[in-house]
């Protein structure tokens, strides 16, 4: 029976092509709607997520806090408590983490023979190739050699060394920061800007100890990155850091800590919301669509029923029961919701790919954005054609005979 | 065996008034009978079809069809007692107009769950049987009105049902069709089919081997023809 409602559903369908057509053509338009909506939010959030990972996944990061002296306390990061031993302390204790690499940095201007930029100079570990995801373009990076004997080298990012340099390869020459000659040893590849417009290949890596000794006359740190091994471990990692720090640091009891940690998770957890609220909302317009092409096949349902009044007459009285035509018109009516959903799903995917290439936005097609709408335009064709089918099968032959 | 009505009545409600369309038949049709039914419009003679082609349930009494009771049946129930006992010839052929004349015959089969080769062979051994072997892709629109009363009958008679119903069959017909359509339904009853023949033309009753007439809502004549007393 099922077998030959299909037929009878498909043979009705292609009776009216230009109808049929059009009435798909709301399911169609609702589902392309969906599909390059949610490609569009969906590429917003790739774009979100993967400038987020660009500045270190899973990382956290240790500042100094404010200073605090008799009550009055200076801006954050004024602190002078975060050394080298902590970071070394916390890379030994802490579990579940991958790299610490603690850092400082200042403004200097670095002078290149008759030309000069001013920039912002990087006293770093070998560790902070690693967690910065950075590369190596020629040359080398600093080594942990490099830290031991405070060697006076340095490492430039890719916009220093072009305007040093121009084209020449700044590796093996000699730069000078605060007056005192640096040995270029490496350049790094190009990272471009990050995702809060900086470039971040303006920089110089020069070796910790050396910053802090021969550059700065510092003993402390200005942050510390710390790279966990598992999402999962973040906030623990982040507890025991806290709880060490202040073990070191001497603070008990109520007292303010004297440095922050941050957690790039969280920021990158707003993120995700924030563009999941946006995916949803371009969603649910397409969703709309769908909703006003599933109006438009109970439309069409309705009018079909009355047109066939008189051939559910004649099956009625040929023994066609209360479920055979109820069948034979829900199933026209989902045909129209499948056959709708199979073109709307070309018609979104060509959508997303068209705003892709002609509206320079990022678009990310999964198989849930297609199989969801597809899903719900059976669903859809389904729900529509229950009212106009259940009125076709409730028809009372004899008045259905007589129907002219 | 056959058909037994017993007092049966139906009411209709017209606004407040209560209109009885039969107001307390009681009949006996025995298998092989050739029966007309005749009565001017508005007589119940339509009413009474269509509770005896089970097509609608008497308001009371009862209806014992092939020793059922069918009076109380449901809706679908009634659907499956048409398809399996009743076949039906109307004024207006009633073809499906998108379907061939093959699937026509067949479409009772469809309901009655019977796999579609099975039904197109029997669809085209019956319309062999009432001459329109090379008519079988034919679209109703193709055919003559006496070609598509055929059809109509191939399609009543495909599930061997052995009652058949024939509502004005020759209403829409000129005289020859006419003759050639009530040869046919000679031809069946001599095969020992019941048929019931409606019709308000008294040369087509003329056919038929018992007369009833009907006249606000009652039988007012029965009459059996001589040559066929038993």
């Amino acid at each position: 029976m099922f077998k030959e409602s299909i037929a009878i559903a498909l043979r009705a369908l292609l009776a009216n092509k230009l109808r049929s057509i059009l009435t798909m053509l709301g399911i169609i338009i609702g589902v392309g709607a969906v599909i390059s909506m949610v490609s569009i939010g969906m590429g917003v959030k790739e774009k979100v997520q993967n400038s987020i990972a660009s500045l270190g996944s899973n990382m956290l990061i240790v500042t100094p806090g404010a200073a605090s002296s008799q009550g009055v306390r200076s801006a954050s990061g004024s602190s002078v408590t975060l050394s080298l031993e902590d970071a070394e302390y916390i890379k030994k204790t802490v579990q579940g983490i991958d790299y610490v690499a603690p850092s400082v940095s200042k403004q200097y201007q670095i002078i290149a023979g008759n030309q000069n930029w001013t920039t912002t100079v990087y006293g770093i570990t070998p560790e902070y190739m690693a967690i910065k995801s950075l590369t190596v373009g020629s040359g080398s990076f600093v080594s942990q050699q490099d830290i031991n004997s405070r060697n006076r080298v340095a490492v430039l990012g890719a916009t220093v060394a072009e305007s040093l340099f121009g084209e020449m390869n700044p590796t093996g020459q000699n730069v000078r920061i605060n007056n005192t000659p640096y040995l270029v040893v490496g350049v790094l590849d190009s990272k471009g800007q990050s995702s809060m417009g900086q470039d971040q290949d303006d920089i110089v890596l020069v070796p910790l100890t050396t910053a802090q000794e021969r550059l700065l006359g510092i003993t402390y740190l200005n942050s510390i990155s710390i790279q966990v091994t598992k999402m999962e471990g973040m906030d623990q990692a982040q507890e025991q850091i806290t709880s060490l720090l202040r073990q070191r640091h001497k603070i008990s009891g109520t007292k303010e800590d004297d440095f922050t940690v941050r957690n790039l998770t969280s920021i990158m957890a707003m993120m995700t919301e924030t563009t999941g609220t946006i995916t949803l909302l371009l969603g649910s317009i397409g969703a709309i669509s769908l909703l006003v092409g599933g109006i438009g096949i109970m439309n069409i349902m309705m009018v079909s029923v009355t047109e066939r009044t008189r051939e559910i007459g004649i099956r009625k009285a040929l023994g066609a029961t209360y479920r055979d035509i109820m069948l034979q018109f829900l199933i026209e009516s989902v045909v129209i919701g499948v056959l709708g959903g199979i073109f709307g799903i070309f018609l979104g995917i060509l959508a997303a790919f068209a705003i892709s290439t002609f509206g320079g936005l990022n678009t990310v097609i999964s198989a849930v954005s297609i199989l969801v709408p597809f899903g719900f335009s059976i669903a859809v064709g389904l729900f529509f054609g229950i009212y106009p089918a259940r009125k076709a099968a409730l028809l009372d032959p004899i008045e259905a005979l007589r129907y002219e | 065996m056959g058909i037994i009505l017993k007092d049966i009545t139906k009411c209709y409600r017209i606004g407040e008034e209560t209109v009885a369309a039969l107001a307390g038949v009681s009949l006996e049709i025995k298998n092989g009978e050739f029966v007309a039914i005749m009565g001017p419009s508005g007589s119940g003679k339509s009413t009474m079809m269509n509770i005896l082609g089970c097509l609608d349930r008497p308001t009371s009494g009862s209806y014992l069809l092939e020793e059922q009771e069918v009076a109380t049946l449901t809706d679908d129930e009634l659907a499956k007692t048409r398809n399996k006992r009743i076949g039906f010839v109307f004024q207006n052929f009633n073809l499906l107009s998108r379907v061939s004349a093959w699937e026509n015959v067949a479409l009772p089969l469809v309901y009655a769950g019977i796999a579609e080769k099975e039904r197109l062979n029997r669809a085209a051994a019956i319309l062999e049987s009432v001459g329109l072997a090379s008519r079988k892709q034919h679209m109703p629109n193709e055919l003559s009105g006496g070609q598509r009363q055929r059809v109509a009958i191939a399609r009543a008679l495909i599930n061997e049902p052995s009652i058949i119903m024939a509502d004005e069959p020759t209403g829409n017909l000129d005289s020859r069709s006419s003759v050639d359509i009530m040869r046919i339904f000679g031809d069946l009853n001599e095969q020992g089919k019941t048929i019931i023949l409606v019709t308000h033309e008294p040369d087509i009753a003329q056919s038929a081997k018992r007369v009833i007439t009907v006249r606000d809502g009652l039988i007012i004549s029965d009459e059996v023809k001589e040559q066929y007393y038993v």
